[in-house]
């Protein structure tokens, strides 16, 4: 079993209990929360999630002052290994023998699916950054349960959107066989037929692959516009380091990377990367507040910059706190009711709003890499073409065939 | 224009090259493999970690000494080597006497640790490494375009399997190494000095590995888990062509990388298995594996 508890957050929580043991006296009885970050720490998106995550989770402990706040938090993390299996047995064992009362992130949608599921079983809170799947918010969304950082309606809407926009308007797909990748590719093929466009076929690549060269010959014989990149992490960066080598995006056809995060554009490289389009909700040189923090996570993280799922994290931990101080009370339904009830506001995604069907609302960003000429120094990768409006990024609410909506 | 089960024969072709491309390093891996253990008893799981190494230590050699490509070719696996060198004379050397079981869990072990220290180090999401300026392009077949890169990593291995085929089945040095394998005790009586050959085979096994890994930086990620994805497969390559056999090694991975590609075309969902129902059926009918001699 490979279940592995943080020692310094162990040890924060410990500093912590002893510290409000103090103001015990003064105060009331303080709140005890456990915040399990169940993640990839070893895998192909341990980058994007991983340690990050659980910094990111510590960072909003601190900025919230939880402990002034009358709210002891410890934090625990967990390695899924993107295995859905090893992810279910970690949440149930946290949930029932230790006392979790949060699973935040959970990256790989297959898992997140059913951690999902588990936490409506055992009537707790998941706050999801990790997954891509929207059906967390549609067919199997759950009272207990918010989507946060993005979904894959949202990617297909952005990127896809985009690129038939563009003139891309015949696709192929290079699809991840499990999950995600289904639910990425099922999504984009709305987006482009709602815009005029055709799917002239896919490819189903298994999970997670390192040769993608055969794939791509298929993609570039189909004579599609578009190849669409229904994958992620070491997928992705195999897929686009190969078709470049193989002259697909030199022979005209467009690479359209449906999910790509920060940290994968870092191991391709920009020489590799430039000019690729992606939508992103979260990007470490947005504004200010969104550098300052991301000093703070890097100067914790070997230099790392934060991606939107590690920001997701801090986000919607900071907001659970604060519905923790505000009621009073860590019951699922009180905190659940005032967190979808109560606006969030933070110094990464700026003002949002979740939705009944537990859908996080906030704007979306289309980027493009930028050119190696272009870059001013480390992790300066994006400009920014487009914003997108939370509202028209994210499904509409009665599109979702949620059962929480109709009730 | 005729076509098989609905894939024009363009596209078999080029799909059957790109398998012998995967079988390159599906046979320089298991070549590996297989020295180490005819030589040493020994299965070597800390092989994708070497893989791995090898093109890490190209990327280091590039950004920390500005040492490019093809001098990497040559010192990434020779620092390998001397890594593998260093593994055996410590640690493996102890093992010599006891089950197979304890060099594959001391090794299993190795490669554990030596993945998280470099995920530590680097992350887990990769770094660049580009293709070298004179292999940049490709010729257009009419069938396929094939990027220069990939012609050359086919004829690099095959160069390398093949010399080291000869090396130990036509020469005096691997006359000595084989027969170091069949009696230890009895060429060390002829004065050979039997547990130097070890070692130096050892490191030299190491040294494929690492060459394979350098081979693979400019076209797969270069991240931590590169070899643990690839190892298993390697390993059923070496099963199915029988353990320590060189030829086996070389046929057979050249031979699945085919198949492999075959398969990517006709059912790809089953690409990543298909080797390993092959393995099965092997064991079933023939235990030793295709080239190997019964115990």
């Amino acid at each position: 079993m490979t279940f592995r508890m943080n020692r310094r957050s162990l040890m924060a929580g410990a500093a912590a209990t002893a510290f409000s043991a103090r103001s015990m006296a003064q105060a009331q009885q303080p709140i005890n929360v456990k915040i399990g970050v169940l993640n990839d720490r070893s895998g192909l998106y341990a980058d994007l999630t991983g340690e990050g995550s659980v910094i990111a989770a510590r960072m909003a402990v601190e900025d919230f002052r939880a402990a002034a706040n009358g709210i002891n938090v410890q934090i625990v993390s967990a390695d899924h290994q993107n295995k859905p299996d090893v992810g279910a047995n970690i949440a149930r064992q946290w949930y029932d023998n230790d006392a979790v009362d949060v699973i935040t992130d959970v990256p790989t949608s297959s898992v997140g699916l059913a951690v999902n599921q588990i936490t409506r079983e055992k009537n707790r809170i998941h706050l999801n950054s990790g997954s891509a799947t929207s059906d967390l918010t549609g067919a199997q969304c759950s009272p207990n349960t918010i989507h946060w950082t993005y979904d894959t309606y949202m990617l297909s809407q952005g990127t896809g959107g985009a690129m038939v926009k563009a003139g891309g308007d015949t696709w192929f797909f290079l699809t991840a066989d499990y999950a995600f990748g289904h639910a990425l590719e099922r999504d984009t093929t709305a987006v482009v037929q709602r815009a005029g466009g055709r799917v002239l076929g896919g490819v189903r690549t298994p999970f997670p692959g390192t040769d993608f060269s055969s794939f791509l010959l298929q993609a570039q014989a189909s004579r599609a516009k578009v190849i669409g990149l229904a994958n992620a992490g070491g997928d992705t960066v195999n897929s686009i380091k190969q078709a470049a080598e193989f002259g697909i995006t030199a022979g005209g056809q467009k690479l359209a990377g449906l999910l790509v995060f920060v940290v994968d554009v870092h191991a391709l490289g920009l020489q590799t990367a430039q000019g690729l389009v992606l939508t992103e909700t979260f990007y470490w040189d947005l504004n200010d507040n969104t550098r300052a923090w991301s000093r703070r996570f890097g100067a914790q993280r070997n230099g790392f910059m934060p991606t939107m799922v590690q920001a997701g994290v801090y986000s919607s931990t900071l907001h659970y706190l604060k519905a923790v101080a505000a009621t009073k009370s860590k019951d699922p339904a009180q905190v659940m009711a005032w967190m979808k009830a109560n606006g969030t506001d933070d110094p990464l995604f700026g003002q949002g709003t979740i939705r009944q069907d537990g859908r996080k609302i906030h704007p979306a960003y289309l980027f493009e890499v930028k050119k190696p000429s272009e870059s001013k120094g480390p992790w300066d990768y994006y400009k920014l073409l487009a914003t997108i409006p939370g509202e028209e990024a994210f499904r509409p609410l009665n599109a979702g065939v949620c059962p929480l909506v109709r009730a | 224009m005729f076509e098989l089960l609905g894939i024009p024969p363009q596209a078999l072709f080029g799909q059957l090259l790109l398998g012998l491309i995967n079988g390159s390093f599906y046979a320089i891996l298991s070549l590996g493999l297989a020295v180490i253990f005819g030589l040493l008893n020994i299965i070597n799981f800390t092989h994708g970690a070497q893989y791995m190494m090898g093109a890490f230590i190209a990327w280091m050699l590039l950004n920390w000494a500005g040492v490019g490509y093809w001098p990497a070719l040559l010192l990434a696996p020779i620092i390998a080597g001397i890594s593998g060198v260093i593994i055996e004379r410590t640690l493996l050397k102890r093992l010599y006497h006891l089950d197979h079981l304890y060099g594959l869990l001391l090794t299993f072990g190795l490669a554990l640790i030596i993945q998280g220290l470099f995920r530590n180090q680097f992350g887990s999401s990769g770094l660049p490494y580009q293709i070298p300026a004179e292999l940049r392009g490709g010729q257009n077949l009419g069938f396929m375009f094939l990027p220069n890169y990939r012609a050359w990593v086919v004829v690099a291995s095959l160069v390398v399997c093949l010399a080291t085929w000869f090396v130990i089945e036509k020469t005096r040095l691997g006359a000595y190494l084989r027969a170091a394998t069949e009696n230890p005790t009895l060429t060390q009586a002829f004065g050979i000095n039997v547990p130097l050959l070890i070692t130096l085979t050892y490191g030299f096994g190491v040294g494929l590995a690492a060459f394979a890994g350098v081979l693979a930086a400019p076209i797969y990620s270069v991240n931590p888990n590169m070899g643990a994805d690839l190892i298993i497969v390697v390993f059923a390559v070496v099963v199915i062509g029988g353990m320590g056999s060189i030829l086996g090694a070389i046929v057979t991975g050249f031979g699945l990388g085919l198949i492999e590609g075959l398969t990517k075309v006709f059912y790809p969902e089953a690409s990543a298995t298909v080797i390993f129902i092959i393995m099965a059926i092997v064991l079933l009918v023939k235990p030793a594996g295709l080239f190997g001699r019964a115990a």
